[in-house]
């Protein structure tokens, strides 16, 4: 304990996560078949939704082959950390603390930087600073603006919506499943009738986690790909 | 390699903000545990993806375009097999049915000749039992006359004897008399029938 290497329950939820996230495409992608069954289909369309809806339909094919595996690990890794909430035994989603939204949050930033730069180092400061058409005057307001927005806004923004989303879920999860047992065990009497509320609003939430585990997954793959595509833009 | 980077880079930023803060923890900075793990973590999940999943899916993606292509090709070379098959049997049936029309009106021509030369053979038999029949017929009536003649001659000198009472010895005499006779009466006839 106290070294950089210590585990907590989180940390092994995350190993579990990845290993259940690793096992699954192994056996997925293990013995691939040109006609595919009933294993493969699912793979394959979970890995077709990242590449065609998410990379290929924002980047083009040219530039989303390159940026394919980095999208694709993302979205897969946060959906597999995210779900770990609604799991039972684990309960708890392994994106909720921050390293793991910030370490993806900088990667992508590094991703969009890198795709800027090695296209075009001018033409990425200046689309990303000095929006054209603006007047001069103006422009000392808006590139501080554009400065902070793209360089750091994006990328916080990027960590703290998966973690407070997270987050959020675990909080309203665990309220309502412990007003449940209060309710139905230390409460007594009539109040025993009030846990059947709180079991189902618990239940809603479980599967609204459920929605939100994958649309957070959706989101940050999304986002990270549209930073890396309004990095390679040309002149606008 | 670049997430291992950039962890190790934020450590050290950690680490040296940890030792400005000496004992007391910044609650505003994450655990440095917490950052390693999910560096680690990431990186694990890029590689697997990068260079064993995606290329595997992308392998037989292009495999399974191949041999759609390969199969389309093939059923399009395969139907024009079986065009070209079908309008051979169409040429085919086509002669056939000639063939066979012309096998049966060949066969009606023939069956029509045989019969008209069955009759022809039978129409010549007939008429040569016909022609044999009125031959025998004529050599057997020719017979009967002969011996009738003789017989009456004979039968007629025998009564003439009876008549005028005498003998008539001389045969060679009398059958030429009756002989006379005889042609005398065939020729009254003829006369008579040929009026």
């Amino acid at each position: 304990m106290g070294t950089p290497f210590e585990i907590n329950r989180i940390m092994l939820v995350r190993f579990i996560a990845v290993a259940a996230l690793l096992l699954l495409f192994w056996l997925g992608t293990r013995r691939m078949r040109t006609i595919p069954g009933r294993g493969q289909s699912l793979v394959e369309l979970a890995i077709g939704f990242v590449r065609d809806s998410i990379v290929y339909n924002n980047l083009g094919e040219k530039d989303g082959k390159r940026f394919l595996p980095l999208i694709t690990t993302i979205f897969f890794l946060v959906i597999a950390l995210n779900i770990t909430g609604i799991i039972p035994f684990l309960n708890i989603a392994g994106s909720s603390v921050i390293g793991l939204p910030l370490v993806l949050a900088v990667i992508a930033y590094v991703a969009f930087v890198y795709a800027g730069i090695k296209k075009s180092p001018l033409g990425f400061v200046k689309n990303s600073l000095v929006p054209s058409g603006v007047p001069i005057g103006v422009l000392l307001v808006v590139t501080p603006m554009e400065f902070i927005s793209t360089f750091i806004v994006r990328p916080v923004t990027l960590a703290l919506r998966l973690l407070m989303n997270m987050v959020g879920g675990h909080m309203l999860l665990v309220l309502c499943f412990s007003a449940t047992h209060f309710f139905l065990f230390s409460a007594g009497g009539w109040f025993g009738l009030f846990s059947i509320g709180t079991f189902a609003f618990g239940f809603a939430f479980t599967l609204f986690e459920i929605m939100v585990a994958a649309l957070q997954a959706y989101v940050f793959a999304l986002l990270t790909t549209i930073y890396i595509q309004l990095a390679l833009v040309e002149e606008h | 390699m670049l997430a291992v980077l950039t962890s190790s880079i934020l450590d050290s930023a950690i680490l040296a903000a940890a030792e400005e803060g000496e004992t007391t923890v910044n609650p505003l900075l994450p655990a440095d545990y917490d950052i390693i793990w999910s560096a680690v973590i990431f990186v694990i999940v890029l590689v697997f993806f990068w260079r064993y999943a995606l290329p595997r899916i992308q392998t037989m993606l292009d495999e399974r375009s191949a041999a759609i292509e390969g199969q389309i090709e093939a059923a399009t070379v395969a139907k024009a097999e079986a065009d070209a098959a079908l309008e051979g049997y169409r040429a085919q049936l086509a002669d056939a049915r000639g063939e066979a029309a012309k096998i049966r009106e060949q066969a009606r021509l023939d069956g029509t000749k045989i019969l008209a030369e069955l009759k022809e053979q039978a129409t010549a038999e007939a008429a040569r039992i016909t022609a044999a029949a009125q031959a025998t017929i004529e050599a057997e009536r020719q017979a009967a006359l002969v011996s009738l003649r003789s017989e009456v001659g004979s039968l007629a000198i025998t009564l003439a004897s009876g008549v005028i009472g005498e003998s008539l010895g001389d045969d060679k005499k009398s059958t030429a008399l009756v002989d006379r006779f005889l042609a005398d009466l065939e020729a009254d006839e003829k006369a008579k029938a040929g009026k």
